[in-house]
């Protein structure tokens, strides 16, 4: 239990999969304009990493036990790809309002590496199930932190008064960095809260 | 024969500057904020992305009349996948220092937007050859790219080159440079310069463009009311 708040936390706080990994870095710079849109990117982001997680899970205890470990990733990432698929297909025969605000966000997530990250970093980290399902759910709302702060910290930017050539991708790039900075501060608040 | 070279030519050199793929093109930037901390990390990453690229783009050149259109994607990621494993498992056989380096990235390579990209924004429109050559142009911009940044931040993050250490500053590095926010910070500050010159010449300024992303090209964009434009 200890271990599963620790990974779930540390996921969210000191490794924050966007702004210490470096993963689903497309996303959070194209996709943060808005927080709705934010909202809905991370929301789905956050559904499709624990379902990736919990179908790739038993997947890669199979292939470990038939000495296959060479296709992990072509595994894992048809997993995702058709999992996105199906997920969207379900959504909009059945639950047609939330397709409406999340249909769209779907087929980007395929080649968001954030999803195949932690897949790959759970095999690699060798976590049980629950531990995985943490890792996956706290890099899912890590996801969704850095991007609801980060639209909130664009907004302002917009409207700023900066050099030509800093404008759009630079500033946004420094705005960034300052996050990333700020993210800094929780470094150590994992190792005295569980003493792992 | 003469024709055909004159027009491969421009395929191999676009990729260096005017099209760059991480500072013009703003594709691959997870890897590129990622292993730009050490010079050799981020050579052997460079290499590495290219070779998959050059094989990639000149296999699904090849297979671009066989696979159906619906399912290019699941395809492309197929064969990148597969690319992706063989070069992994060689360069852990080899290389095992820059495997260590890469980590995560190495496999990742994968979901690397500008492999993506390239195969379904130019290798299946275009010859083998072509493709071959637009492959070994971005793999040198992105490397050469992804190498400028490790320079500046491995000699002011650790005061050394290479994992050389740089006689007077390797005493007193400035951290925070090979730490994630100086990643954001180089990266940002070398893509001012570069629209600096770009606009200068009369280019436009870098922008996440949708023509580029491989990721919404039959949805549309979210933020730009399923137009297209600027996202991913």
């Amino acid at each position: 239990m200890r271990e599963f708040f620790a990974v779930l936390l540390g996921c969210i706080l000191t490794g924050n999969f966007v702004l210490a990994r470096f993963l689903g870095i497309c996303p959070f710079l194209g996709v943060s304009k808005k927080v709705n849109t934010a909202v809905g990117m991370s929301v789905a982001v956050i559904f499709v990493m624990a379902l990736a997680t919990a179908v790739c899970y038993p997947l890669n205890v199979l292939l470990e036990r038939k000495g296959l470990e060479f296709l992990q990733t072509v595994v894992f990432i048809l997993v995702i790809a058709a999992l996105v698929q199906f997920v969207e297909t379900v959504l909009k025969k059945y639950m047609k309002p939330l397709y409406n605000s999340l249909g769209i966000y779907l087929p980007l997530i395929t080649t968001n590496c954030a999803v195949l990250g932690v897949v790959l970093i759970n095999v690699q980290e060798h976590y049980n199930f629950a531990v995985s399902m943490a890792s996956s759910l706290g890099a899912g709302v890590g996801f969704l932190a850095a991007m609801v702060i980060f639209a909130g910290v664009r907004g302002r930017i917009e409207h700023s008064d900066i050099p030509d050539f800093f404008k759009g991708l630079p500033s946004t790039l420094i705005a960034a960095s300052l996050v990333s900075l700020s993210f800094m501060g929780f470094g150590g608040v994992i190792d005295n809260l569980f003493g792992v | 024969m003469a024709d055909t070279k004159t027009k491969l030519l421009p395929e191999l050199t676009k990729g260096f500057i005017q099209e760059n793929p991480v500072l013009r093109l703003v594709l691959g930037t997870c890897p590129t904020l990622a292993i730009s901390t050490t010079l050799t990390g981020a050579v052997g990453m460079g290499v590495a992305a290219t070779i998959v690229l050059i094989i990639t783009n000149a296999l699904i050149s090849a297979l671009r009349k066989v696979i159906p259109d619906k399912v290019r994607i699941p395809c492309y990621i197929t064969i990148i996948a597969s690319m992706v494993t063989v070069v992994q498992y060689l360069v852990k056989a080899y290389l095992p220092d820059i495997d260590k380096a890469l980590g995560i990235y190495l496999p990742l390579i994968t979901v690397n937007c500008i492999i993506l990209g390239r195969a379904d924004g130019y290798a299946n429109r275009h010859t083998v050859a072509a493709s071959v050559f637009d492959g070994v142009g971005m793999g040198i911009g992105f490397t050469a790219a992804l190498s400028a940044m490790a320079i500046l931040r491995e000699v002011l993050g650790s005061g050394s080159i290479g994992g050389l250490a740089i006689p007077g500053i390797s005493a007193n590095p400035i951290l925070i440079f090979i730490l994630p926010p100086g990643g954001f910070f180089v990266y940002g500050l070398v893509m001012a310069v570069c629209n600096k010159l770009a606009v200068r010449k009369g280019k436009p300024a870098a922008a996440l463009d949708c023509a580029n992303c491989p990721g919404c090209g039959e949805t549309g964009c979210p933020e730009n009311d399923r137009q297209g434009g600027s996202v991913c």
